[in-house]
């Protein structure tokens, strides 16, 4: 039986309570005296601060009002139709940096309105009355007799779907892996999004009707973008970042591996206790994903987990309430460590090596050893795979896109992680996803019907 | 330490916090856990005539308005005046007196309105050594449709015929409580006086449905299906009480005639507020039922330190001092200018301010400055209505500001105009007629 002290990457190091309990709900959810209460809070501005914050605009007032009203049914309305990914958002989106860093009484009181809390409240609402009536809030417009191909099941091509769908086209989204959802599904800390809410809400989505799902067709393997262009009378490409960058040295290495595929292997995992973990982990980055793959090693009981980043804390991607909660968690976050390299014992890591250079980064590089048996790389993504730069134009090596986000191809679109001069956001990869399937159909009608791929 | 102690009526109390009649007052236990806590005095829930006892219904008596966080602003009933019998209610009275000699104690009566009714119980409440009487002409409900309560209440004539008898029939102060269910409450105020009433209490509570259950499609609080409409009390209804305290604070015909305030009484400075309109005594029934008894202790306290703060030494240093200052809307200054100033320091950008005025009002505050969010007051449109120091959330950050110096822009005045009201307004027809007379 192993235990937190076991040395090397072993699973069953917790009892079945302590999994259960880790990776349970990280913030559960208000209860209808609580939203309301907190509801009360909101001062209904005007020209509201938050809503000029959120990437996908969601009127935060007035769902705020409904929910204060006894309404939250209709605040999830106001929500969805704003951002169907409302109940994802409201667990993963970093509100500390967006709405509620706006909130006046953040200015007023440096406490602001728990949005992302509210939003769950009515969301999650609304997802229990439609599953429990199996209706869907949206409507379908008329049939437009046009096809839409997506390609990626993550929150922008989910997204673009969706609203493609209630427009009255018909889209058939297309995903490489086994279940749709992206990084929602993949890609999250399983706290976030606790009790299979991946899942579901892609069901809820999937409940607009008109969205055929394809799962396990890989655009270049399985399917063209030719084809694609060929068969629909629009695409739109929600690609994700299917690549991992490369750290020098870390192929050649047992047991460094790529945080994202750490997590997802725990998301995917049954049984969390199977899921093997160093006695002593280093994550190596600064973002997110960092903070994910760090907080649920310690969750699933490793003794030492300690985030090592090249810069500054201030310059770290993940936001002070996640640096807060790996803190929080123990883990111990180490600034201005520059990986350089590893050493092995038995053909296994046994620590990862960097130059440190001082506790303000302005020192003189001293080469650290931190003993690890476990090493996570999360130092970012890359775009990968098809299309590439000789069908359309990348920007930093990723897809551009106009303000309609719509690429240098005739008839298609793209968004999410997979273009440029986004924030790698679930909130910002649906409003990608939102305002490109709004371009489509405009396009559509404009266009007459039998020149497919025409722009 | 200010001296809190009151004599009303020639009824002693250390301090003007009394336990309105309801169902605080209904017996001697809760009396006396009452007077342990530190009231000043009880008026006792109201006594009826001998015979069986009035019944309540058994089931919801009460419904109410919440605020945020389920605060109670306002609260209604349909309860019956005691349904205990009359001899139990008069030897708990005398017990209580003896047991609390310092503190005031009155009883609350209502029986019919003829004379033998009130020939009959007023010497047996006398016996009680209870220190005045408080006639019931104000609950809306019930006993009104047997012809008692606001019924009477609603009939000047009624008042004053039951005042004197009562006056008649007993040496113990008379105290009457109106009905707010009125148009005009100067009317059974003076009926009150004209009947030689010692004073009025008031108010009584006011006709109301609280709220309608949209389940049931039934008035709450509802008794197997079926609601009536109940008396309404507690914070909502101060500003009505405060009115109609100053109505007959300042009547020349009820000016000077004692008055003991109810009416949404919750805190220190809501007693302040009514005796600067005159209250020589304050009734509190509904924060009681609210929070319990203790509360009195902040009241005493907050009082005493207010009190202390001003150098009012006594109740009566400070009591009916506003009175003075309530007059008609003629009499107004017509040429005093103010106008709104946000606090930019204090602003929080919620914009409130900028979308009331907007919307509503005179669009006088801008939205933005510069291009950027900003909310700052146009002179030229600000008439110093007040909406957007009300609705502003944060205190002190909007204020309307007395200006004399210069002239304004609005309405190419000069700011500083001597007083000039309505009466004599060359708008008013009424002035014009007079000065062709």
């Amino acid at each position: 039986m192993a235990s937190i002290t076991t040395d090397g990457v072993t699973g069953g190091r917790l009892t079945a309570e302590d999994y259960a309990r880790n990776f349970g709900d990280l913030s559960p959810p208000l209860t209808r005296h609580e939203a309301l209460v907190e509801a009360e809070r909101c001062y209904f501005c005007y020209d509201a601060p938050c809503v000029q914050s959120c990437p996908t605009g969601i009127d935060v007032p007035l769902f705020i009002r409904q929910i204060a009203k006894g309404n939250p049914l209709g605040a999830a309305e106001t929500i969805l139709s704003a951002n169907i990914m409302g109940g994802m958002c409201a667990r993963v989106c970093p509100t500390e940096q967006l709405c509620e860093e706006a909130c006046v009484r953040e200015h007023a009181e440096g406490k602001p309105v728990r949005i992302g809390l509210l939003q769950r409240h009515a969301t999650d609402a609304m997802m229990a009355a439609s599953a429990a009536s199996g209706t869907h809030p949206f409507g379908r417009a008329p049939a437009s007799g046009r096809s839409v191909a997506v390609v990626g099941a993550g929150p922008a091509g989910l997204a673009a779907a969706h609203r493609l769908a209630t427009l009255g086209h018909a889209v058939t989204v297309y995903d490489a892996r086994p279940k749709g959802g992206g990084l929602n599904e993949y890609g999250i800390a399983a706290y976030k999004a606790a009790g299979g809410f991946a899942q579901a809400e892609l069901d809820f989505i999937l409940g607009v009707g008109g969205i055929r799902l394809e799962p396990g067709v890989r655009l270049g393997a399985d399917v063209t973008l030719d084809g694609l262009r060929a068969e629909h009378d629009a695409v739109f490409l929600g690609l994700g970042l299917g690549g991992a960058n490369a750290l020098a040295g870390a192929d050649a290495q047992s047991n460094v591996v790529d945080a994202l595929g750490f997590i997802e292997g725990l998301r995917q995992a049954a049984d969390k206790a199977a899921v093997p973990v160093g006695r002593r982990v280093v994550v190596i980055g600064g973002g997110m994903t960092a903070v994910d793959a760090a907080v649920q090693s310690r969750r699933l009981g490793a003794e030492e987990v300690t985030i090592a980043y090249r810069r500054g804390v201030a310059d770290m991607k993940a936001s002070g309430w996640e640096r807060d909660l790996a803190k929080t968690e123990g883990v111990v976050i180490r600034p201005w460590m520059n990986p350089a390299g590893f050493e092995a014992r038995d053909g296994r890591v046994s620590a990862a090596l960097f130059d440190h250079r001082g506790p303000d980064g302005l020192g003189e590089p001293e080469r650290v050893a931190l003993p690890a048996d476990l090493v996570l790389l999360a130092i970012g993504q890359t775009y990968a795979g098809a299309p590439g730069p000789e069908v359309l134009a990348f920007d930093g090596g990723r897809i551009r896109v106009d303000a309609e986000r719509r690429t240098t191809l005739p008839g298609v679109w793209a968004g999410g992680d997979c273009v440029a001069g986004g924030s790698d956001l679930t909130v910002s990869a649906v409003e990608d996803g939102k305002r490109a399937a709004l371009a489509i159909d405009a396009h559509l009608r404009h266009v007459t019907p039998g020149l497919k791929g025409a722009a | 330490m200010a001296d809190l102690s009151t004599i009303f009526l020639g009824i002693r109390s250390p301090n003007p916090f009394w336990l309105a009649s309801a169902p605080p007052t209904d017996r001697k236990t809760n009396v006396l856990r009452a007077f342990r806590a530190g009231w000043g005095g009880v008026v006792w829930k109201t006594l009826g005539e001998e015979g069986p006892p009035v019944v309540n219904v058994s089931g919801p008596r009460y419904g109410a308005i919440h605020g945020p966080d389920r605060r109670l602003m306002g609260f209604n009933n349909i309860e019956l005046i005691t349904d205990r019998p009359l001899e139990v209610n008069l030897r708990e009275i005398a017990e209580v007196k003896k047991l609390y000699p310092d503190r005031a104690l009155v009883a609350s009566v209502m029986v019919p309105c003829d004379e033998d009714s009130w020939r009959a119980i007023l010497p047996r409440v006398e016996a009680t050594g209870c220190d005045g009487v408080e006639l019931n002409f104000g609950c809306p409900h019930g006993m009104s449709e047997r012809g008692m309560g606001s019924a009477v209440g609603q009939v000047p004539d009624y008042i004053e015929m039951v005042a004197r008898w009562c006056k008649a029939f007993t040496r113990l102060p008379v105290i009457v409580k109106l009905t707010p269910n009125i148009t005009d409450i100067r009317h059974p105020a003076r009926a009150a006086k004209r009947g030689g009433a010692d004073a009025v209490s008031l108010i009584n509570t006011i006709n109301s449905i609280v709220s309608v259950d949209l389940d049931r499609m039934a008035p709450a609080p509802h008794v197997g299906g079926r609601g009536t409409h109940g008396g309404y009390c507690g914070p909502a209804v101060k500003p009505i009480a405060l009115s109609m305290t100053s109505e007959i604070a300042r009547d020349p015909a009820t000016r000077g005639l004692p008055i003991s305030a109810i009416g949404g009484i919750t805190t220190w400075r809501d007693a302040a507020e009514f005796i600067a309109l005159g209250a020589g005594t304050v009734q509190v029934c509904t924060a009681a039922m609210t929070y319990g008894f203790k509360v009195v202790e902040e009241m005493v306290s907050g009082l005493s330190t207010w009190m202390d703060a001003k150098g009012y030494r006594s109740i009566e240093d400070f009591r009916g001092m506003a009175v003075p200052n309530v007059t008609d809307w003629q009499y107004l200054d017509l040429n005093y200018v103010a106008k709104a100033h946000i606090d930019q320091d204090l602003c929080i950008s919620c914009g409130r301010c900028h979308i009331a005025c907007e919307d509503t009002s005179h669009q006088a505050i801008t939205a933005t400055v510069d291009g950027r969010r900003k909310f700052v007051v146009k002179d030229e449109d600000c008439v110093g209505c007040n909406l957007c120091v009300e609705i502003c959330p944060v205190e002190n950050c909007i204020t309307l500001e007395h200006r004399t110096v210069g002239d304004d822009p609005r309405t190419g005045r000069p700011y500083a105009q001597p007083y000039a009201n309505w009466t004599t307004h060359p708008n008013n027809p009424g002035a014009v007629r007079e000065a062709a007379e």
